[in-house]
Parts: C-alpha cells; sequence; structure tokens
C-alpha cells in the first residue's frame, strides 16, 4: 500500500469532489430526451457523413424496441426521457496542458490531480512524469504512425479506418444500451497502432460528466495491428449532482495477430449514476487482450468486458475489482468465449461490499466445439466488511468441447475482528486498519495498474470507506 | 510503568482474571508462567484492549495513565506492544508497507522513506531475517518461527516502553528462539519494560527476568525471582495447584 497518509492530510474530502465547473457548452441539445430530431441534429453538428447518421438512426431504432433489462440491477427509475443527450463543452480539443480551458484545468487541480500525485510520489521516493490527466501524443508516435485523437476527429481523419471497424466488436443492436450509445455516441478514443509498433508509454484519457442531467456516450475504438503492443488507460472521477446521471459507453477492442492490448480503467462516478458499459474485445491468433476494471461509486454499475478468442493462441485476461458502498449495486465481472484451439484465459474478480451496499459477480466462461486445449481459470473473491453487506456470484459456465481445461474458484471472507485488533495493536486506527485489509485485498489488482493509478485506486476506496467504521 | 490492580475480566460471559495484581516498574523484566488456562493469553489480550473480552473489574494504569477506555491503538501509541502468539494474516500487504504505517501512527515525526528503510535494515539484521522478507505479504504463509520473528521485529521498529509477550517462545526451535531473545535483549535499558508470558523455563534462560510470578485461575499466586522459575521447572505445575490451588 503506498498511500498510507491520510486523507484529510491530503487535502481530499467527498465535498471536493463534489463541485462542479461553471457549464460554459458551446453546443447543448435543445430539450431532454431522445429522438431522430435530436440524433440527427448531434450527427448535423458534427457534420458527419451520411452513413454515421444513418448508423445511429437505425441505432436508434433498436433502442426503442429492446425493452429494459430485468436481470442484473434495478433499471426502473431510470429515466431516459430526463436527460440531455448531447453536450459539448469545450470548442477545440486541445493537444498540450496549456492548451487546456482554465476551468477545465481547475477541475483537475480540485480533484487533486496532478499536484497530489507528485505529493504522494514524493513520498515514496519516485520520480514519475505524471501524465495522468490529458491526451498527450508523444512526437514519437506520430512518426511511427500511431493515431490516438477523441472519436469524432477520428471519424473525420480516418473515416475509412473507423467505417471498416466501428460496430463490428459490438454492434448496435447487441443490447439496449449499446443501441443508445449508437444513436447518441460523442467522445472516446480513437487509437490504431500499426504492425509492429509498441507503445511503452500508456495512452491516457480522462473522462469527466460535468453538466447534469447529461449522459456521457463515449465510444472507443481500438485497433491494434499485427503484433504491436497499446497500454490505453481511462479514468473517470464524476462529481455529485442530485438527479440521476447516466454513462453509457461503448469500447471496441481489436487485438490483429501477435499483438496485445490492455485497457485499464479506475471509474469513480457520483453516487447517482446509472453506468451501463458494453466492452468487448477480439484477440485473434496468438493476440493478447487484457482488461483491467475498477469500479467504484455510481448508483448501480452493470459492466462485464467481454475476450472472444478467435484466434489460434490467444489469450484473454479480465482483472476487475469492484466496491460497493452504502446504496450501490456493483454488478460487475467479465465474458471469455474460447473459439479456437490453444486459447488461455484468466478472470480475477475482487468485491468491496459494506453497509447496505451489494456486489454481484456475472460472468461467462465459453468454449466452443473444437477450441480443444484451451484453458480457463476464474476466481472470484468478495469482502465484506460488515454484516450487512452482500455478494453474489453468478458464474455461468458453458463448455462445448471435450478437451478443455477449466477452473473456478470463489471466496467470500469478512474482516476478521481479530485482524482488526493486530493491526489496531500496531497504532492503526480502525479506519486505517480496515482500509490497509482492504487495500491488501484489491493489490493483486493495483499491482497491475501504474503506480499513479494504484494510488489513486486505493485512495478513492479510502474516500469511499470514511465514515464506513463504527 | 505498568499497575494492574484487582482485574476482573470475561469473555463470553466466562470469568478467567479474577482478581488479578501485577506492578511493572521502569526498565524491569517480568515473567509470567503458569500452567494452560490460567488466564495468561486472556491477560495479554486484556491488557492491549481487545475488543472481545469485558473488563468487569480492576483498573490498569500505564506510565500514569487509565488505559481501561482506550482503543488498541491508543495503548500502542502510549508505547504498549503485544507480540502475538498468533498473528493474523493480512493477504496483499507486505511486511515493509505495514510497517511503514505502524511506525509512522506511533511516532511523533514520521521518518523519511529512507530513514524507514535503513531502520528495517539494521533490525532485520538483528533478526538474522533475509532482506526478501521485508517484501512477503504480512504473516501470509509464515512458518512457526517466521511469525514470531516477525513479531520482535516489529517490536524492534515500535520501540514500546512495554512490551507483552504472548508465549513468544512456543513451538520455537532453539535457534529462533535463541534470535528472539536476542531481538528482546536489545531493547532492554532504563527506558523498555517487558512481561514475559510463558509455559516453560526455557526461554528465561536467554531473557533473563528481574521478576517471575506465577498465575493459577486468574491470578497471581506467587512471586519471586528468577531462581522461582527454576523451582517451577524442578517440581511442575503439579506443585503450584497443590501449593496455591486453595488461595487460587
Amino acid at each position: 500500500m503506498p498511500e498510507d497518509r491520510t486523507i484529510q492530510e491530503l487535502g481530499l474530502d467527498e465535498y471536493k469532489f463534489g463541485f462542479r465547473d461553471p457549464e460554459e457548452y458551446f453546443f447543448k441539445t435543445p430539450r431532454k430526451g431522445i429522438d431522430p430530431e435530436i440524433v440527427a441534429m448531434i450527427s448535423k453538428h458534427k457534420n458527419e457523413p451520411e452513413w454515421m447518421l444513418e448508423y445511429r438512426l437505425k441505432a436508434l431504432e433498436s433502442f426503442f424496441s429492446k425493452p429494459t433489462p430485468q436481470w442484473g440491477g434495478n433499471l426502473n427509475e431510470l429515466d431516459f426521457d430526463e436527460i440531455y443527450y448531447y453536450i459539448r463543452p469545450m470548442e477545440n480539443q486541445g493537444r498540450t496542458w496549456d492548451d487546456v480551458p482554465d476551468d477545465i484545468k481547475n477541475t483537475f487541480e480540485k480533484l487533486g490531480i496532478p499536484q497530489a500525485e507528485r505529493d504522494s510520489l514524493a513520498g515514496v521516493g519516485a520520480q514519475y512524469e505524471s501524465e495522468v490527466v490529458y491526451h498527450s501524443l508523444k512526437e514519437e508516435w506520430d512518426k511511427a504512425g500511431v493515431v490516438f485523437m477523441d472519436m469524432d476527429s477520428g471519424l473525420r481523419e480516418h473515416e475509412d479506418l473507423v467505417r471498416e471497424y466501428f460496430g463490428t466488436i459490438i454492434p448496435a443492436d447487441d443490447n439496449k444500451f449499446s443501441a443508445l450509445n449508437s444513436a447518441v455516441w460523442s467522445g472516446g478514443s480513437f487509437v490504431y497502432v500499426p504492425p509492429g509498433v509498441h507503445i511503452d508509454i500508456p495512452l491516457q484519457a480522462y473522462f469527466r460528466i460535468n453538466a447534469e442531467n447529461m449522459g456521457q456516450f463515449e465510444r472507443t475504438l481500438i485497433i491494434a495491428d499485427e503484433g504491436s503492443y497499446v497500454h490505453y488507460i481511462e479514468g473517470c472521477t464524476a462529481p455529485t449532482y442530485t438527479s440521476n446521471s447516466l454513462h453509457s459507453a461503448v469500447v471496441e477492442l481489436i487485438a490483429k495477430p501477435n499483438a496485445r492490448i490492455r485497457y485499464s480503467t479506475i471509474q469513480n462516478w457520483s453516487h447517482n449514476t446509472y453506468n451501463l458499459v458494453t466492452k468487448r474485445a477480439v484477440a485473434e491468433e496468438n493476440a493478447t487482450v487484457e482488461w483491467v476494471d475498477g469500479n467504484l461509486g455510481s448508483k448501480l454499475t452493470m459492466k462485464y468486458p467481454a475476450v472472444y478468442l478467435t484466434g489460434e493462441g490467444a489469450r484473454g485476461e479480465i482483472l476487475s475489482v469492484a466496491y460497493a458502498g452504502d446504496g450501490q449495486h456493483q454488478d460487475a465481472g467479465g465474458k471469455i468465449v474460447h473459439a479456437a484451439p490453444n486459447t488461455s484465459s484468466l478472470i480475477t474478480s475482487k468485491s468491496i461490499s459494506k453497509g447496505t451496499g451489494r456486489s454481484t459477480y456475472r460472468g461467462l466462461l465459453k468454449v466452443h466445439e473444437g477450441a480443444e486445449n484451451s484453458k480457463s481459470r476464474v476466481e472470484c473473491d468478495a469482502l465484506l466488511l460488515d454484516e450487512n453487506a452482500r455478494t453474489d456470484t453468478y458464474p455461468y459456465i458453458e463448455i462445448e468441447e471435450k478437451k478443455v481445461n477449466t477452473e473456478h474458484e470463489a471466496t467470500v471472507s469478512k474482516v476478521g475482528e481479530d485482524q482488526l485488533f493486530y493491526l489496531m495493536s500496531r497504532g492503526l486506527s480502525e479506519e486505517e486498519a480496515m482500509a490497509m485489509v482492504v487495500n491488501g485485498f484489491i493489490e493483486p489488482i493495483a499491482k497491475e495498474l501504474p503506480l499513479e493509478y494504484a494510488i489513486e485506486l486505493n485512495r478513492l476506496i479510502q474516500l469511499e470507506m470514511e465514515g464506513s467504521v463504527g | 510503568m505498568l499497575k494492574i490492580d484487582n482485574l476482573h475480566a470475561e469473555i463470553d460471559g466466562n470469568e478467567i482474571l479474577r482478581g488479578l495484581n501485577l506492578e511493572v516498574g521502569e526498565g524491569e523484566i517480568h515473567a509470567i508462567m503458569g500452567p494452560n488456562g490460567s488466564g495468561k493469553s486472556t491477560l495479554s489480550n486484556v491488557l492491549m484492549g481487545h475488543p472481545r473480552y469485558e473488563v468487569t473489574g480492576g483498573s490498569i494504569t500505564f506510565r500514569g495513565q487509565d488505559v481501561m477506555e482506550l482503543e488498541a491503538d491508543e495503548r500502542a501509541r502510549l508505547g504498549m506492544f503485544l507480540a502475538f502468539q498468533y498473528p493474523s494474516e493480512v493477504p496483499g500487504v507486505s511486511v515493509a508497507n505495514f510497517l511503514r504505517t505502524a511506525v509512522n501512527a506511533v511516532r511523533e515525526e514520521e521518518l523519511s522513506v529512507m530513514e524507514m528503510y535503513k531502520l528495517l535494515q539494521e533490525k532485520m539484521r538483528v533478526m538474522e531475517m533475509d532482506p526478501r522478507f521485508a517484501e512477503r505479504y504480512l504473516n501470509e504463509g509464515f512458518s512457526g518461527g517466521e511469525k514470531k520473528r516477525n513479531e520482535i521485529l516489529q517490536m524492534l521498529m515500535l520501540e514500546p516502553r512495554l512490551a507483552i509477550m504472548d508465549e513468544t517462545d512456543s513451538g520455537l526451535d532453539i535457534d529462533a528462539l535463541q534470535v528472539v531473545s536476542k531481538g528482546v535483549n536489545e531493547l532492554r535499558g532504563p527506558e523498555f519494560s517487558a512481561v514475559v508470558i510463558t509455559h516453560y523455563n526455557r526461554i528465561l534462560r536467554y531473557i533473563e527476568p528481574d521478576h517471575v510470578h506465577v498465575m493459577l485461575n486468574g491470578r497471581i499466586v506467587t512471586s519471586g525471582g528468577k531462581e522461582l522459575a527454576l523451582t517451577l521447572e524442578d517440581k511442575g505445575y503439579d506443585w503450584v495447584r497443590q501449593e496455591f490451588g486453595s488461595v487460587a
């Protein structure tokens, strides 16, 4: 646990995550709710090609035709008519920190990034170039032909690539929320890594919902061409609002033969946000895709990153950690589909529940006939911080091939009185002791994250846990 | 330093301590010996403030302060330390990280990363521990001997004014026992007191006590110098029961 100072010393408290910038957007849909006119307006505003408008309108029909899912979490209070579907907060996407508008900078300052990162890091004596906050594409990436831009720019500047791959991994009509996203998407990232190019420094994007009642529907598409490597990182910290917000993203990853994509997310949504995300990847021959997924905050999260292993020797890994506090439901997990021989997969899921929080592991492991010699391991561990907290596990397993090796392991543990007493006898307060047990529990995930993200994850969980003891 | 007066304590409604008295002065090492079930481990847990035990009477004063209402962490910050007989495992938390947090929790001024690192290296040398040990997860997969060494390492790092050692010698081979004793003797001085709780005389050959007390049925029934430990070794606890069973 690299972070051991108290929240107070860091000058962070929950309210700091609830501040708001004045809403200085340049374009906003004239009314709440969604219909073909709104969709057309969004598309027109972005000067999109005709095919994208048609794609959006078709997706909208699909959205209307699908019922709200009744499995997983409770979506009955989610009112699609009470949401603005498009707001564009600033005119141009800056490329350096200096280009970022001051009020957005202020937001990041208030979040304690990157200053707090530096403070924290000074404590461990490491030197680290903090690039948490902003798209900053290195010159050498440009030279290597790497494309890293927001999705709207991607559509303008790389229309052919986008048209070839957009919606091929997650069709618009995959589910109600992918349909909604396909109709109203805006922002997100577009990444293309040419064959053989290894990007050593992670590509990072920082999203933030900043207009009340605005749904955020980012759309991300990452294509790693043959033999390339990319680590993409996304973090979200939403401010606190009183009415329900909706976040519904679609993320598609394509790992061509021998490519490797790692996609890391830490999301910390305000407690009234519905976080309904569809994430899916295809790993071709000998390719590897890894999802590292941290889910904090939100009222309800439903998110099951998936990897389809379509090429021989492909590998998929899903590491997820979820924290469900009072009134929250984290319904998360992962899906792996083995569709080729000699493929391998690992799902590691860790959840923490406290108070009336509820965490659900929901996973699918599917092995198609002919995917022989495939190996899979699923491990889900739940930690309950008190008596009322709840956890459930729904591991669906469908195996059509005989020559496979699958393992499943699930554990539920409680923070024990003896464990707390032991740590407290060394001078740690009850809250510090609890935080230490929790940080240790998520360590297998945290150590997969870059240092500053691991610190952020630990700190966010400590923030969420504040006042949870007693 | 420590004054226990007519202490009564119970767990799950069973009275274990029944009017225990003990006074430990500055710089003194006291051994408490007693047969199984005499209340030795209850005494150590109660002294450190384990929430499962209920104190039903008497008082505990440490450095002039009544500690009865204090939580374990507050007692630790006053300078009390308990070396556990069965330390808990904390998966995912390295010994080094844990110690860094603990040392900074009990000290008034935080140590820098480098100071901490040097201190840890130094103390691990005393305990004859491999430096890689610091990166292992706290007590997870430790052998019995490693756990006990780790307890004493923590004691050296935290530099308490009073250490309570709950059967630290149990299950140790002679080499481990010597190292553990060396760790305790390292701290020995006018500012360090210890209560060594043990079933056997063995550890007292390495950690020489100033006073020896014999515990039976939740009380101290007799006290003496280090020669009392030898008497016990000769005569066994049956002698204690015969001699003091009626008073206890």
